[in-house]
């Protein structure tokens, strides 16, 4: 056994990615591990531990991944931003007209549409990856394939209408 | 001290069904609009007010205000639950969230009802 876990660093050196080799290492810590207990069943068996790395940033992340990260990012962003911008906007809306020009006065600085026009996407991205999710626990889509096709379409449904609205608006 | 599990069966179904039919009512407000929109050709700031003058658009304007906060509340408090690990600050994180939430609640009301 012992034997088996030293050539680790040569299967190792063999490969290219980081990733890769985590990889590699992982099966033959599952074959060590399942070796370990079969040869000695009358021991405990010895689970070798080793650190795994799953640092987001440097794993390759999934589409469907990628529409649901968005999808908590733009929720914050509307909480955070976007309710009290809606009730600001609301309360212009329904006041005097003085304050209704003060406030498209403000919305007319470049840093201000910049913001309104991450809030468009906020919304619509949030909005369209919500339906697939509604989708999803219908169990529609939810083979390997149509989930891929999906998450490709929110996220360009998503930025198509943000371009075609924010180009109307402004 | 009475040890209890408090995950198991039904535990969060709650939170996860409330935020899926608030999704459901936003969505067709959404639509609401988009009808009115299609409907009149488009919306002006006139149009916009004698609407919103309208006592059913202002109960169901404030029954989707309540939506999205009921939401933003089971969004949030998933956010500050996944990512924020000592109680303490986490408490004080959910307190705060509901606190404004609550707030923005009375302001809509405020605003919707002292509209002329």
């Amino acid at each position: 056994m012992r034997a088996l876990s030293c050539q680790v660093p040569r299967v190792g050196a063999l490969i290219f990615s980081r990733q890769h080799a985590l990889r590699w290492q992982r099966h033959i810590d599952c074959l060590y591990n399942f070796l370990v207990t079969v040869h000695a069943p009358s021991e405990k068996p010895v689970l070798k531990t080793r650190p795994v790395y799953l640092n987001l940033i440097q794993i390759r992340q999934p589409l469907p991944a990628l529409v649901s990260i968005l999808h908590r990012i733009s929720g914050a962003a509307l909480f955070l931003v976007g309710i009290p911008v809606c009730l600001i906007a609301l309360q212009a809306s329904l006041a005097s007209p003085d304050a209704l020009a003060e406030a498209r006065s403000l919305i007319a600085h470049p840093l201000a549409k910049l913001v309104l026009l991450g809030l468009l996407w906020s919304y619509l991205h949030h909005l369209c990856a919500g339906v697939r999710f509604l989708l999803l626990d219908l169990h529609q889509g939810i083979e390997l394939g149509p989930a891929r096709q999906s998450s490709i379409a929110v996220l360009a449904a998503s930025l198509a209408l943000t371009i075609a609205i924010g180009v109307r608006l402004w | 001290m009475v040890k209890r599990i408090v995950v198991g069966a039904h535990y969060g179904l709650k939170d996860w069904l409330v935020q899926r039919v608030t999704a459901v009512i936003m969505i067709v407000y959404t639509l609401l609009w988009l009808a009115i929109a299609l409907y009149h050709g488009g919306i002006d700031l006139a149009l916009w007010q004698a609407m919103l003058a309208n006592g059913a658009l202002r109960v169901i304007t404030l029954l989707l205000g309540v939506s999205v906060l009921w939401h933003a509340w089971v969004g949030m408090r998933d956010i500050w639950m996944d990512y924020i690990k000592p109680t303490a600050v986490r408490l004080t994180v959910e307190v705060l969230t509901v606190v404004v939430l609550i707030g923005y609640g009375g302001w809509l009301a405020q605003l919707l009802w002292s509209a002329k």
